[in-house]
């Protein structure tokens, strides 16, 4: 049986009918198509399909869509403005921090989460934040860079 | 010095906005309309015969479209190495580890696919399993193919030198012995692909891979299809590092399931079934004996070796061959023996994984060559330097270095990381150790016997001139080929990278052998620069025409053109292009510079769309010896590292607190993506 759910994606309001059994990454890539969401394992270990629900980074692969009910949910897809990249994902372009780009929507929503609540952190503050999100490509040097700079930024 | 305007810059990625917004399109991101979603059966077991398959209940199942086995698929076998065909789409008599494909579902969703497969019901008799090297090469133990007596499925045995009587005049002999576990790549995105057949026999394939080409000729041997049939696209990738470089079932089963309902089929691996499926890092067992005289000169290497591949050959039959011939070098090493063994077991089968067969055995010689360092008393580095290959040396197994900077790179690691004053000279807790990474740049030869370009490449020019189209079957898996591409066709048309656009990793646009030995950038990289000096030498031979000046007063840079001995009147040229152009506004004019736009329109209309063409292949290279094609390259990357680790001495964990990396890659094109290269294998090892 399906369950009536709302959900406020990226500024925008859903209302959905899912299964219980759905997940919300399932319902991100699937019935709204925002697949910048990625799904890289489904069990909660690699992050690149953290999304931020109501301000704190998840794995929506560990959320189910009805528990979502209600809430605001930013994916990668609303991030950058109309004036263009968030400093963040211009800092990750600039940087050299994306290589195949699999992990990065799930790295950039989890720094910014992290920046929204700390805008100076600390190297190890950084790398503790990112440490759900796995990266396989980089060696994660570049994107700590990335982070650090964009907190670089804003202290000037 | 040449001075460069684009290459050897730290240019941004060309596809990095497309992955910082989500924008980037993976395989498992397409939809097309009226697809089919499909689940492949793995057996359960790790050694058994299937007596029967009953597939008709999952067929009787509303909402599933297809269901295929070997019956379906037939019997032909595959595999990476033509001397190694000994893989089915389907397993037809038996199974041979826990994930062998058995069958596959397509249906309308995923839940009535894997529905469906709990449906099929196949009858084994279960057989005694392998599941260790030593298990496998026991006298009498089962044999995961009949045809491999103690499932030694490849053994190699090369003498180069005379080691015995080497290891006889040397003053220290070591032997040691070395194994490592097996290791999966654990790249972030899972397999996935999507098949596509259509009503004129087409068949497009989008899947994840690293090698469009050989997942492309997999495809029409096994599915018997024309290769002008069959397309293989490569969407973007998220990572690979090699178990993503051949074909795989699930691609020909998706491929199968499109052609026999018509619709379009998509599949993809859950983590589990990447892991099952595996053709990662083999476990090696290298016993290893070496040789020195007293003033650490190294005589001899004895490598034995002993390779757990898993249920199928894959890659192996390359990589039992890379774990002995890439120890050729960086040293000057006279006397080399190796002795070697692919054993096969009932596990998820092995193959190539960053490094390929060379990471294990130069991790164990490394540390062998520090223990008879410390025999001799002498230092780490110094028994390097001494003993290291330079710029134009051959190895023993002809193994040619045309340039090599493996010094430069000791040196910088000894110094950078202060080796100096803390070998020897730590508090108790801590040390400092370092080792030499050596390795090709692309394999000297394809992977099937051809004398196949390994790559080509086109450049399209906009007809209006504005950009250039540079398309190439190349595969862009992360590691920021595209971007090398695009940087070499401007800089050597002289045009700025942002009138560059790149296509690639379709086999539509020209042979590629794809991303794997470390080989994208040498050869598609050739490939591109001639193709580019091919655009360049049509527009400019128009123009001097047009002009009436000889083409080497001619040149492009920046994408305006350059009169090497003063001025010439090209007024009649720009008046030309003006004309095409009526009602534009920001044209060049007057005295303006003449540029790269102009001269190109003006050679589409003295000959037609230009287009530039470019090819690669390596010189023939290599001895006569059997397998002296595996470890041959047109050029070897080398590195060295020194890293400082701190000790719980209570509990014994390591921790490594500072890593020195010096790496020489030749000419670096991008030097964000060098660093970013060096960074990752130093993260991944």
């Amino acid at each position: 049986m399906k369950t009536l759910i709302t959900l406020k994606v990226n500024g925008r309001e859903w209302e959905l009918a899912v299964e219980p059994n759905r997940t919300l990454v399932d319902v991100l890539r699937h019935d709204l198509q925002l697949t910048g969401t990625k799904r890289g394992c489904d069990l909660g270990e690699c992050g690149s399909c953290t999304v931020v629900l109501n301000g704190k980074p998840v794995n929506s692969c560990l959320v189910l869509a009805v528990q979502a009910n209600g809430a605001e949910i930013l994916t990668i897809e609303g991030l950058a403005g109309p004036g263009g990249l968030h400093p963040l994902q211009q800092a990750f372009v600039e940087k050299g921090s994306i290589q195949c780009g699999f992990c990065t929507p799930g790295m950039i929503l989890s720094a910014t989460s992290l920046l929204e609540k700390n805008p100076n952190p600390t190297e190890t503050e950084i790398r503790t934040a990112l440490s759900g999100n796995l990266c396989r490509c980089t060696g994660y040097q570049k994107i700590v860079e990335a982070v650090q700079s964009v907190n670089k930024k804003e202290e000037r | 010095m040449i001075e460069y305007s684009v290459v050897n810059t730290r240019a941004p990625r060309v596809d990095a906005p497309d992955k910082a917004t989500g924008r980037a399109v993976y395989a498992d991101d397409i939809r097309l309309p009226g697809m089919l979603y499909g689940a492949i059966l793995h057996s359960p077991l790790s050694h058994a015969k299937i007596l029967h398959i009953d597939t008709s209940s999952a067929k009787r199942m509303p909402g599933v479209k297809s269901v295929v086995t070997s019956q379906d698929a037939g019997l032909v076998k595959y595999g990476v190495s033509p001397a190694r065909y000994d893989e089915l789409l389907f397993c037809h008599d038996k199974v041979r580890y826990v994930g062998d494909e058995v069958a596959a579902v397509a249906a309308v969703d995923l839940e009535t696919a894997m529905e469906a497969l709990s449906l099929i019901k196949v009858d084994y008799e279960e057989l005694p399993a392998v599941l260790s090297l030593e298990e496998a090469i026991a006298e009498g133990a089962p044999l995961v193919h009949d045809e491999y007596e103690r499932n030694i499925g490849a053994h190699v045995h090369q003498e180069f030198g005379d080691v015995e009587a080497a290891l006889a005049g040397c003053d220290v002999v070591r032997t040691d012995t070395f194994r490592n576990k097996r290791q999966d790549g654990a790249f972030i995105e899972p397999q996935a692909c999507i098949a596509e057949f259509d009503p004129n026999g087409n068949l497009t394939l989008r899947s994840a891979t690293q090698s469009p080409h050989y997942v492309q000729r997999t495809i029409a041997m096994v599915l018997g299809l024309s290769i002008g049939k069959v397309r293989v696209v490569k969407p973007y990738v998220g990572g690979g590092f090699g178990p993503k470089a051949a074909a795989n079932a699930m691609e020909m089963a998706a491929c199968l399931m499109s052609m026999k309902t018509g619709k379009p089929v998509k599949m993809g691996f859950t983590r589990e079934e990447v892991f099952l499926h595996s053709r990662a890092r083999h476990q090696f067992v290298h016993t290893l004996t070496t040789g020195v005289k007293k003033d650490g000169t190294l005589l001899a290497l004895k490598n034995e070796c002993y390779l757990e591949g898993g249920a199928y050959s894959s890659f192996g039959i390359a990589t039992i061959y890379y774990a002995g011939s890439l120890l050729g070098g960086p040293y000057r090493l006279q006397n080399m023996k190796y002795d070697a063994y692919r054993v096969y077991t009932n596990k998820p089968a092995c193959g190539a994984q960053r490094g390929h067969g060379g990471v294990i055995a130069r991790a164990a010689w490394e540390q062998q060559l520090d223990r008879i360092a410390e025999e001799i008393g002498m230092d780490p580095v110094e028994l390097r330097l001494k003993n290291m290959m330079e710029a134009g040396d051959v190895s023993c197994n002809d193994l040619k270095m045309n340039s090599l900077g493996m010094r430069e790179c000791i040196e910088a690691v000894r110094d950078g990381s202060g080796w100096i004053e803390k070998k020897g000279k730590l508090p108790e807790g801590r040390g400092i150790g370092m080792a030499c990474g050596f390795f090709v740049s692309g394999a000297g030869y394809p992977i099937y016997r051809s004398e196949t370009y390994h790559a080509t490449v086109s450049i399209h020019v906009n007809e209006d001139g504005g950009t250039v189209h540079v398309y190439t079957a190349s595969a862009e898996i992360g590691q920021g080929s595209d971007t090398t591409f695009a940087m070499i066709a401007a800089e050597t048309i002289g045009i700025p990278l942002d009138s560059v656009r790149i296509s690639s990793g379709d086999t539509d646009f020209g042979i590629d052998l794809g991303a794997y030995s470390s080989r994208q950038t040498l050869m598609t990289g050739h490939a591109t620069k001639e193709a580019a000096v091919d655009v360049r030498r049509q527009i400019l031979g128009v123009l001097a025409r047009e002009l009436k000046v000889d083409i080497s007063e001619l040149d492009i840079k920046d994408g305006l053109i350059v009169f090497k001995h003063g001025r010439v009147d090209y007024s009649h040229v720009r008046t030309r292009y003006a004309k095409e152009h009526r009602g534009w506004t920001g044209l060049a004019k007057g005295r303006d510079p003449l540029t790269f736009q102009e001269a190109a329109r003006i050679a589409y209309l003295a000959r037609g769309t230009i287009i530039g063409r470019g090819k690669y292949k390596p010189a023939e290279l290599g001895g006569s010896h059997k397998g002296a094609a595996v470890g041959t390259s047109p050029a070897y990357g080398c590195s060295a590292q020194v890293v400082e680790v701190s000790v719980d001495m209570e509990t014994g964990k390591i921790t490594v607190e500072k890593m020195t990396d010096a790496h020489d890659c030749g000419f670096a094109i991008n030097r964000t993506s060098v660093e970013g290269q060096m960074q990752g294998s130093l993260s991944m090892g």
